[in-house]
């Protein structure tokens, strides 16, 4: 695996979309045609050369490329978008829209991210050392297709409305959520090993939320089942399983109601 | 002697009274009265008499103080200040025409701008909630012909509309509603018993920032589905007198405002709010409507909706448009450091903001075009008076109920003062000469 080295040498005045800054673009490019490849601050178009040091040089393939983003990267968004294959490590905290729309590969942020990162997400893996923003594997703003696939670990705290219309995937936040836990969920799965404080799975129509913690507030739309012993993360423990929301439609499968399911731990 | 002019439209709030009578003075100058307003109606129309009202253009200076300037130099420094932004931010348009907004946003294509309007600390998050799930809405003259449940949710209107009562939603007698608020049930949700709760048949004192729990406890009423005890504060029972009020009307509708759209939940609130009334609608006929606060504040999000495609926080930037509020609205934007130069027209984001971005626009080239000194005007560095649309220039707006209304020309603007429309077209003109060479 050939690794490319970008570190940051000119912040930006205002924000730099960096959209391009994944492995498959970068895939099969020299240092010298990475530092080529355009980047916009505001309305200006410019290259990745102006605000960053390039050293190495991509693989023959996506698989084969891995990025390691050095320097104070808090002005820079769209890191790790749409990327489908190989590996991007940020050292510090980078901004909004990381792992936007990714489907594939690894991505390891070592600091926080800002809001929308890994929203629309439809596989591979994303791990967060730090805290994330708002908005955590939701879906883009009109859109009804939330995260659909593969994982997000956040190991600090997490922001509002993680996982709104989730479709599918895994999110797992060891720290606390803010309100709005899985609005709109429909399939997949989050886990809270912290506490949330209010409007956990509201308006859900299926798929799973786990909270290890407390809630503040329970939404009026749960009913309380039974109790239940699940695998979650790797490890058996006991929880409560209430069917929600009652207040949302949901559909029928063999003749059954399928509710959406949340596990609170006892 | 004086004359009276019929029929005119009121350019103040959403609910847009088409009924004032404006007694202007034989030389069609001078407002001496004002009938079928509105106190805060009669006031604007007012305000354009004031006799310290600014008649030119005025540029901050140094030491804070402000220096009069020609149009010419007004126009000048804003297309060069749009010129030289490599992300300027074009915002409020919510106080103009909608042939205002459309040079306006020319502009902004051409510069690369960002555009939002009020809607973006208003009802832009009733917007975000519609693209996400549609509304059943309907116009306000159905309402006042055919309503009989009527529910004020997070808003006010005795105090923010005040006529929007008596036109249209509880007080008029209507083609099916012949005895006026006798046929109708008022239902007001809001944690303060403010004067529109005041007249409710029913008032749910909820907790504050539990809206969205006591709608989706309203649903689950709907479905038969066990309910807490209390939900929001509220007792099951009390909401299961609710739901069934709402089921038994043969028209109802819900009007909602601020304090549902920026408490907590935000778009969640009204989400739940438009899915509330689509179940309501498996029993009887129901609708929903933002009590849309600027007079036409509306016909921007129309104007940009059939421009750009999204209805507030258009980002240009890139040559399309790009939209997601909590990143292309302005008070992220401005808090964020994202943009370079602050364009503001038919707004007071000085009075609205938070003050972290008004120092922001403070520090930044800023522009402010409005007839009067506000707060913006105030920190902007240059100050542009123009006519008052809907008193002294005509123009087109929109309802709360997105019904496009002609305003009237009623009177003269003071000699010399150009129009929104004016000003922005002389803006464009210029910014075409500096692009040309581009």
């Amino acid at each position: 695996m050939e690794t490319v080295t970008i570190t940051m040498k000119n912040q930006p005045k205002l924000y730099l979309e960096a959209d391009n800054v994944s492995p498959d673009k970068f895939a099969g490019k020299k240092a010298s045609e990475i530092a080529a490849l355009h980047a916009y601050e505001g309305r200006e178009q410019t290259t990745l050369g102006k605000y960053f040091e390039i050293a190495g040089e991509g693989g023959a393939t996506a698989a084969d490329t891995r990025i390691i983003v050095k320097g104070d990267v808090s002005r820079v968004k769209y890191i790790g978008m749409k990327m489908s294959a190989g590996e991007v490590l940020v050292e510090q905290s980078p901004d909004m829209y990381t792992g936007a729309w990714m489907q594939g590969g690894k991505l390891v942020v070592k600091g926080n991210v800002d809001s929308f990162a890994g929203i629309g997400m439809k596989g591979g893996e994303f791990l967060i050392d730090g805290n994330a923003g708002d908005y955590l594997g939701a879906a883009y703003r009109g859109d009804w297709r939330g995260m659909q696939g593969g994982l997000i670990r956040v190991k600090g705290s997490a922001g509002s409305d993680i996982g709104y219309f989730m479709n599918g995937g895994t999110i797992i936040v060891h720290g606390n959520t803010d309100v709005h836990v899985g609005t709109h969920m429909e399939g997949g799965r989050i886990v809270i090993k912290g506490n949330a404080p209010s409007k956990v799975g509201g308006q859900m129509v299926g798929g799973e939320i786990f909270v290890y913690g407390t809630i503040d507030v329970m939404m009026p739309g749960f009913k309380y089942v039974q109790d239940e012993e699940v695998e979650v993360d790797g490890e058996r423990s006991k929880f409560a399983l209430y069917y929600g929301d009652t207040g949302e439609r949901h559909p029928k499968r063999k003749g059954q109601i399928v509710y959406g399911k949340l596990y609170l731990k006892i | 002697m004086s004359k009276s002019v019929t029929d005119v439209i009121c350019p103040f709030c959403g609910t847009l009274c088409d009924d004032l009578e404006v007694i202007v003075s034989d030389d069609g100058k001078k407002i001496e009265d004002i009938y079928n307003a509105c106190a805060i109606g009669a006031e604007k129309f007012m305000h354009a008499q004031a006799p310290d009202r600014i008649k030119r253009p005025r540029m901050q200076q140094p030491d804070g103080s402000y220096k009069e300037v020609s149009y010419d130099e007004a126009v000048e420094y804003t297309a060069r200040m749009l010129y030289n932004a490599k992300k300027p931010l074009m915002y409020g348009w919510s106080s103009t025409s909608c042939e205002a907004q459309s040079v306006g946003h020319e502009i902004a294509e051409k510069v690369g701008a960002i555009v939002d309007n009020t809607a973006t600390v208003c009802h832009g998050t009733t917007l975000i909630a519609v693209q996400d799930v549609g509304i059943p809405s309907c116009t306000l003259g159905e309402i006042k012909n055919r309503a009989d449940r009527i529910i004020f949710w997070g808003c006010n209107p005795c105090h923010a509309h005040p006529r929007h009562q008596s036109r249209y939603s509880v007080f008029p007698r209507g083609f099916f509603t012949n005895k006026g608020h006798m046929n109708r049930k008022v239902i007001v949700v809001d944690p303060r018993v403010t004067d529109t709760a005041k007249l409710a048949d029913y008032h749910y004192q909820i907790e504050q920032g539990r809206d969205f729990e006591l709608l989706s406890a309203f649903r689950v009423a709907l479905r038969n589905e066990p309910l807490p005890e209390t939900v929001a504060g509220i007792p099951r029972e009390k909401i299961i007198e609710g739901a069934e009020v709402m089921k038994s009307g043969r028209f109802g509708i819900i009007f909602f405002g601020m304090g549902v759209t920026q408490s907590l939940s935000k778009n969640h609130n009204i989400d739940n709010a438009i899915m509330l009334t689509k179940d309501l609608n498996e029993f009887t006929k129901f609708s929903i409507m933002a009590m849309r606060g600027h007079y036409n504040v509306t016909g921007s999000g129309q104007v940009l909706g059939w421009q750009f495609g999204y209805p507030f926080s258009v980002d240009l930037s890139r040559g399309f448009a790009r939209y997601n509020p909590g990143e292309t609205s302005s008070n992220d934007l401005l808090r964020r450091g994202e943009v370079d130069a602050v364009f503001v027209l038919g707004s007071d984001p000085g009075a609205h903001f938070p003050i972290s971005s008004v120092r922001k626009i403070a520090q930044l080239p800023s522009v402010c075009v409005d007839p009067h000194i506000t707060p913006t005007s105030e920190i902007s560095k240059l100050h542009v008076p123009v006519a008052f649309v809907g008193v002294e220039v005509g123009g087109n707006c929109y309802r709360m109920d997105n019904v496009p209304i002609e305003a009237r020309k009623v009177v003269d603007p003071p000699e010399g003062v150009l129009t929104d429309v004016e000003f922005l077209t002389r803006v464009n003109a210029r910014l075409d000469q500096l692009m040309g060479g581009k």
